[in-house]
Protein backbone atom coordinates (compact mmCIF):
# COMPACT_ATOMS: atom_id res chain seq x y z
CA UNK A 1 0.00 0.00 0.00
CA UNK A 2 1.27 3.44 -0.79
CA UNK A 3 -1.29 5.62 0.91
CA UNK A 4 -1.17 7.40 4.23
CA UNK A 5 -2.84 5.50 7.04
CA UNK A 6 -6.28 7.11 7.48
CA UNK A 7 -6.40 5.81 11.05
CA UNK A 8 -4.21 8.78 12.03
CA UNK A 9 -6.29 11.53 10.41
CA UNK A 10 -6.86 14.19 13.10
CA UNK A 11 -4.22 12.69 15.36
CA UNK A 12 -2.67 15.22 17.75
CA UNK A 13 0.82 14.35 18.96
CA UNK A 14 1.95 14.58 22.55
CA UNK A 15 4.29 17.59 22.98
CA UNK A 16 7.91 16.71 22.22
CA UNK A 17 10.85 18.82 23.33
CA UNK A 18 14.16 19.20 21.57
CA UNK A 19 17.22 21.27 22.31
CA UNK A 20 18.60 23.45 19.51
CA UNK A 21 22.25 22.47 19.41
CA UNK A 22 24.89 24.90 18.21
CA UNK A 23 26.78 22.15 16.38
CA UNK A 24 23.61 21.18 14.53
CA UNK A 25 23.05 24.78 13.42
CA UNK A 26 26.65 25.04 12.25
CA UNK A 27 26.38 21.87 10.18
CA UNK A 28 23.11 23.11 8.71
CA UNK A 29 24.75 26.45 7.89
CA UNK A 30 27.67 24.70 6.23
CA UNK A 31 25.33 22.59 4.09
CA UNK A 32 23.40 25.60 2.79
CA UNK A 33 26.43 27.83 2.22
CA UNK A 34 25.62 30.18 5.10
CA UNK A 35 28.76 32.00 6.18
CA UNK A 36 27.49 35.03 8.13
CA UNK A 37 28.74 34.97 11.68
CA UNK A 38 25.33 35.49 13.39
CA UNK A 39 24.49 32.02 12.05
CA UNK A 40 27.74 30.46 13.27
CA UNK A 41 29.36 32.24 16.18
CA UNK A 42 27.87 32.86 19.62
CA UNK A 43 29.93 35.93 20.48
CA UNK A 44 29.12 37.55 17.12
CA UNK A 45 25.42 36.77 17.51
CA UNK A 46 25.36 38.33 21.00
CA UNK A 47 27.22 41.36 19.75
CA UNK A 48 24.55 41.76 17.07
CA UNK A 49 21.91 41.79 19.82
CA UNK A 50 20.70 38.19 19.63
CA UNK A 51 20.41 35.73 22.52
CA UNK A 52 22.62 33.30 20.64
CA UNK A 53 23.29 31.93 17.16
CA UNK A 54 20.17 32.15 14.95
CA UNK A 55 18.40 29.19 13.40
CA UNK A 56 17.73 30.03 9.72
CA UNK A 57 14.11 30.44 8.54
CA UNK A 58 13.49 26.87 7.36
CA UNK A 59 15.41 25.17 10.17
CA UNK A 60 12.15 24.66 12.08
CA UNK A 61 11.41 21.66 9.90
CA UNK A 62 14.64 20.04 11.05
CA UNK A 63 13.53 20.19 14.67
CA UNK A 64 10.73 17.79 13.82
CA UNK A 65 13.27 15.38 12.39
CA UNK A 66 15.57 15.79 15.38
CA UNK A 67 12.97 15.65 18.16
CA UNK A 68 11.97 12.41 19.85
CA UNK A 69 8.94 11.05 18.07
CA UNK A 70 5.73 11.14 20.08
CA UNK A 71 3.23 10.58 17.27
CA UNK A 72 2.98 7.75 14.77
CA UNK A 73 6.26 6.87 13.06
CA UNK A 74 6.84 6.69 9.31
CA UNK A 75 5.90 3.04 9.16
CA UNK A 76 2.68 3.53 11.10
CA UNK A 77 1.76 6.42 8.83
CA UNK A 78 2.22 4.15 5.83
CA UNK A 79 5.18 6.12 4.49
CA UNK A 80 7.30 4.37 1.88
CA UNK A 81 10.37 6.59 1.38
CA UNK A 82 10.85 5.33 -2.18
CA UNK A 83 7.64 7.07 -3.22
CA UNK A 84 7.50 9.99 -0.80
CA UNK A 85 7.57 13.56 -2.12
CA UNK A 86 7.44 16.86 -0.33
CA UNK A 87 4.61 18.95 -1.72
CA UNK A 88 4.65 22.16 0.27
CA UNK A 89 6.22 23.71 3.35
CA UNK A 90 4.87 26.82 4.98
CA UNK A 91 5.90 28.81 8.05
CA UNK A 92 4.47 31.74 9.92
CA UNK A 93 6.84 33.34 12.39
CA UNK A 94 6.08 34.88 15.76
CA UNK A 95 9.68 34.84 16.96
CA UNK A 96 13.18 33.54 16.34
CA UNK A 97 14.83 30.28 17.38
CA UNK A 98 18.33 30.35 18.85
CA UNK A 99 21.05 27.88 19.76
CA UNK A 100 20.47 26.64 23.31
CA UNK A 101 16.68 27.01 23.11
CA UNK A 102 14.46 24.15 24.12
CA UNK A 103 11.65 23.98 21.62
CA UNK A 104 8.45 22.10 22.30
CA UNK A 105 6.67 20.82 19.23
CA UNK A 106 3.12 19.69 18.82
CA UNK A 107 1.48 18.63 15.61
CA UNK A 108 -1.82 17.54 14.22
CA UNK A 109 -2.51 15.51 11.13
CA UNK A 110 -4.94 17.87 9.48
CA UNK A 111 -5.82 16.31 6.12
CA UNK A 112 -5.43 13.17 4.08
CA UNK A 113 -6.76 13.01 0.52
CA UNK A 114 -5.96 11.64 -2.90
CA UNK A 115 -5.61 13.30 -6.29
CA UNK A 116 -5.27 12.20 -9.89
CA UNK A 117 -7.55 9.21 -9.40
CA UNK A 118 -5.43 7.85 -6.58
CA UNK A 119 -2.10 8.24 -8.39
CA UNK A 120 -1.02 10.61 -5.62
CA UNK A 121 -1.95 10.56 -1.94
CA UNK A 122 -1.60 13.65 0.25
CA UNK A 123 -1.11 14.29 3.95
CA UNK A 124 -1.07 17.74 5.55
CA UNK A 125 0.31 18.28 9.01
CA UNK A 126 0.05 21.48 11.05
CA UNK A 127 2.37 22.14 13.92
CA UNK A 128 3.47 24.69 16.49
CA UNK A 129 6.88 25.36 18.02
CA UNK A 130 7.10 26.99 21.46
CA UNK A 131 10.33 27.97 23.19
CA UNK A 132 11.42 27.57 26.83
CA UNK A 133 9.98 31.01 27.65
CA UNK A 134 6.52 29.85 26.64
CA UNK A 135 6.59 31.96 23.46
CA UNK A 136 5.18 30.40 20.34
CA UNK A 137 7.89 31.09 17.78
CA UNK A 138 6.47 29.53 14.67
CA UNK A 139 3.68 27.59 13.05
CA UNK A 140 4.31 25.20 10.25
CA UNK A 141 2.22 23.38 7.68
CA UNK A 142 3.72 20.61 5.63
CA UNK A 143 2.25 18.66 2.74
CA UNK A 144 3.62 15.23 1.97
CA UNK A 145 2.77 13.25 -1.15
CA UNK A 146 3.11 9.58 -1.89
CA UNK A 147 3.10 8.66 -5.55
CA UNK A 148 1.81 5.31 -6.65
CA UNK A 149 4.69 3.20 -7.94
CA UNK A 150 4.75 2.47 -11.67
CA UNK A 151 3.41 -1.04 -12.27
CA UNK B 1 27.53 40.93 5.30
CA UNK B 2 27.71 41.81 1.65
CA UNK B 3 26.59 44.86 -0.24
CA UNK B 4 24.63 47.79 1.03
CA UNK B 5 21.27 47.52 2.76
CA UNK B 6 18.47 48.39 0.33
CA UNK B 7 16.51 51.58 0.86
CA UNK B 8 13.31 49.86 1.98
CA UNK B 9 11.33 53.11 1.94
CA UNK B 10 11.88 53.47 -1.81
CA UNK B 11 10.85 49.95 -2.81
CA UNK B 12 8.20 49.43 -5.46
CA UNK B 13 6.21 46.47 -6.69
CA UNK B 14 8.32 44.68 -9.27
CA UNK B 15 11.68 45.50 -7.66
CA UNK B 16 13.97 42.50 -7.71
CA UNK B 17 16.10 40.99 -4.97
CA UNK B 18 19.75 40.25 -5.76
CA UNK B 19 19.87 36.70 -7.11
CA UNK B 20 21.82 33.93 -5.42
CA UNK B 21 23.40 30.94 -7.12
CA UNK B 22 24.16 27.74 -5.24
CA UNK B 23 25.90 24.67 -6.49
CA UNK B 24 26.53 22.48 -8.19
CA UNK B 25 24.76 20.37 -5.58
CA UNK B 26 27.31 17.63 -5.05
CA UNK B 27 26.83 14.36 -3.17
CA UNK B 28 28.95 15.95 -0.47
CA UNK B 29 26.47 18.82 -0.07
CA UNK B 30 23.61 16.30 0.12
CA UNK B 31 25.45 14.36 2.81
CA UNK B 32 26.03 17.57 4.79
CA UNK B 33 22.37 18.51 4.48
CA UNK B 34 21.29 15.00 5.49
CA UNK B 35 23.25 15.38 8.73
CA UNK B 36 22.56 19.07 9.22
CA UNK B 37 18.82 18.82 8.74
CA UNK B 38 18.13 15.47 10.39
CA UNK B 39 16.30 14.40 7.22
CA UNK B 40 17.79 10.97 6.74
CA UNK B 41 15.64 9.84 3.83
CA UNK B 42 18.10 7.66 1.86
CA UNK B 43 16.76 8.84 -1.50
CA UNK B 44 19.01 11.91 -1.12
CA UNK B 45 22.26 10.15 -0.35
CA UNK B 46 22.08 6.49 -1.38
CA UNK B 47 22.11 5.99 -5.16
CA UNK B 48 21.31 2.27 -4.79
CA UNK B 49 18.15 3.21 -2.92
CA UNK B 50 17.28 5.92 -5.46
CA UNK B 51 17.61 3.46 -8.33
CA UNK B 52 15.43 0.98 -6.50
CA UNK B 53 12.80 3.75 -6.34
CA UNK B 54 12.98 4.12 -10.12
CA UNK B 55 15.19 7.22 -10.24
CA UNK B 56 18.44 7.54 -12.17
CA UNK B 57 20.32 8.83 -9.17
CA UNK B 58 19.94 10.61 -5.83
CA UNK B 59 17.94 13.85 -5.75
CA UNK B 60 18.42 16.96 -3.64
CA UNK B 61 16.21 17.67 -0.66
CA UNK B 62 13.53 20.20 -1.62
CA UNK B 63 14.20 21.75 1.78
CA UNK B 64 17.82 22.39 0.79
CA UNK B 65 16.61 24.70 -1.97
CA UNK B 66 14.13 26.27 0.45
CA UNK B 67 16.99 26.95 2.88
CA UNK B 68 19.18 28.52 0.18
CA UNK B 69 16.25 30.63 -1.05
CA UNK B 70 15.69 31.71 2.56
CA UNK B 71 19.32 32.74 2.69
CA UNK B 72 18.78 35.00 -0.34
CA UNK B 73 15.90 36.68 1.54
CA UNK B 74 17.81 37.14 4.81
CA UNK B 75 20.81 38.53 2.93
CA UNK B 76 18.40 41.21 1.68
CA UNK B 77 16.44 41.88 4.89
CA UNK B 78 17.26 40.72 8.44
CA UNK B 79 15.59 37.48 9.47
CA UNK B 80 13.66 39.07 12.35
CA UNK B 81 11.60 40.95 9.74
CA UNK B 82 10.35 37.70 8.22
CA UNK B 83 6.69 36.98 9.07
CA UNK B 84 5.89 34.09 6.75
CA UNK B 85 7.68 31.90 4.25
CA UNK B 86 6.22 29.11 2.18
CA UNK B 87 7.30 27.01 -0.76
CA UNK B 88 5.72 24.61 -3.21
CA UNK B 89 8.01 21.94 -4.56
CA UNK B 90 7.41 21.93 -8.31
CA UNK B 91 10.10 19.65 -9.70
CA UNK B 92 12.92 17.41 -8.57
CA UNK B 93 16.44 18.83 -8.25
CA UNK B 94 18.89 16.18 -9.47
CA UNK B 95 22.34 15.77 -7.98
CA UNK B 96 24.92 18.07 -9.71
CA UNK B 97 22.27 20.72 -10.48
CA UNK B 98 23.02 24.39 -9.90
CA UNK B 99 20.22 26.22 -8.09
CA UNK B 100 19.48 29.84 -8.95
CA UNK B 101 17.31 31.81 -6.53
CA UNK B 102 15.41 34.91 -7.54
CA UNK B 103 12.64 37.07 -6.18
CA UNK B 104 10.74 40.31 -6.51
CA UNK B 105 8.37 42.48 -4.54
CA UNK B 106 4.82 41.56 -5.52
CA UNK B 107 2.78 43.58 -3.05
CA UNK B 108 3.20 46.36 -0.49
CA UNK B 109 0.54 46.45 2.20
CA UNK B 110 -0.32 47.16 5.84
CA UNK B 111 -1.01 44.29 8.21
CA UNK B 112 -1.00 43.99 12.02
CA UNK B 113 0.17 47.61 12.27
CA UNK B 114 3.21 46.97 10.09
CA UNK B 115 4.16 47.95 6.58
CA UNK B 116 4.80 44.66 4.85
CA UNK B 117 6.05 43.34 1.56
CA UNK B 118 4.98 40.19 -0.17
CA UNK B 119 7.86 38.64 -2.07
CA UNK B 120 7.40 36.25 -4.94
CA UNK B 121 10.33 33.87 -5.02
CA UNK B 122 11.57 30.90 -6.96
CA UNK B 123 14.43 28.56 -7.55
CA UNK B 124 15.43 27.25 -10.94
CA UNK B 125 17.90 24.66 -12.10
CA UNK B 126 20.24 24.65 -15.08
CA UNK B 127 17.64 23.86 -17.74
CA UNK B 128 15.48 26.77 -16.52
CA UNK B 129 12.91 24.53 -14.87
CA UNK B 130 11.30 26.03 -11.75
CA UNK B 131 11.91 23.72 -8.81
CA UNK B 132 10.41 25.83 -6.02
CA UNK B 133 7.70 28.44 -6.23
CA UNK B 134 7.66 30.38 -2.99
CA UNK B 135 6.38 33.47 -1.22
CA UNK B 136 7.56 35.38 1.81
CA UNK B 137 6.05 38.16 3.84
CA UNK B 138 8.44 40.62 5.45
CA UNK B 139 7.83 43.62 7.67
CA UNK B 140 9.75 46.76 6.78
CA UNK B 141 12.26 47.71 9.47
Amino acid sequence: MTIFNREYLGHVSEPASVQVELGQLRLFAKAIGETRDIYLDEAAARQAGYRSVLAPPSFGTCLWSLAPRTGPDAEELGIDYRYLLHGEESFSYQGLIFAGDTITLQDRIDKMYEKKGGAMDFMELVATATNQLGEQVQQRRTTLIMRRPQA
Amino acid sequence: MSGQAPDFGQLQVGDELPTLTFGPVTRHVLALYCGGSGDHNPIHVDSDFAQQAGLDDVIAHGMLSMAVLGRMVTEWIPQQQLRAYSARFMAITPVHATVTCSGRVSRIFEEDGERRLRLKLRTRIDDGKTTLSATATVALP
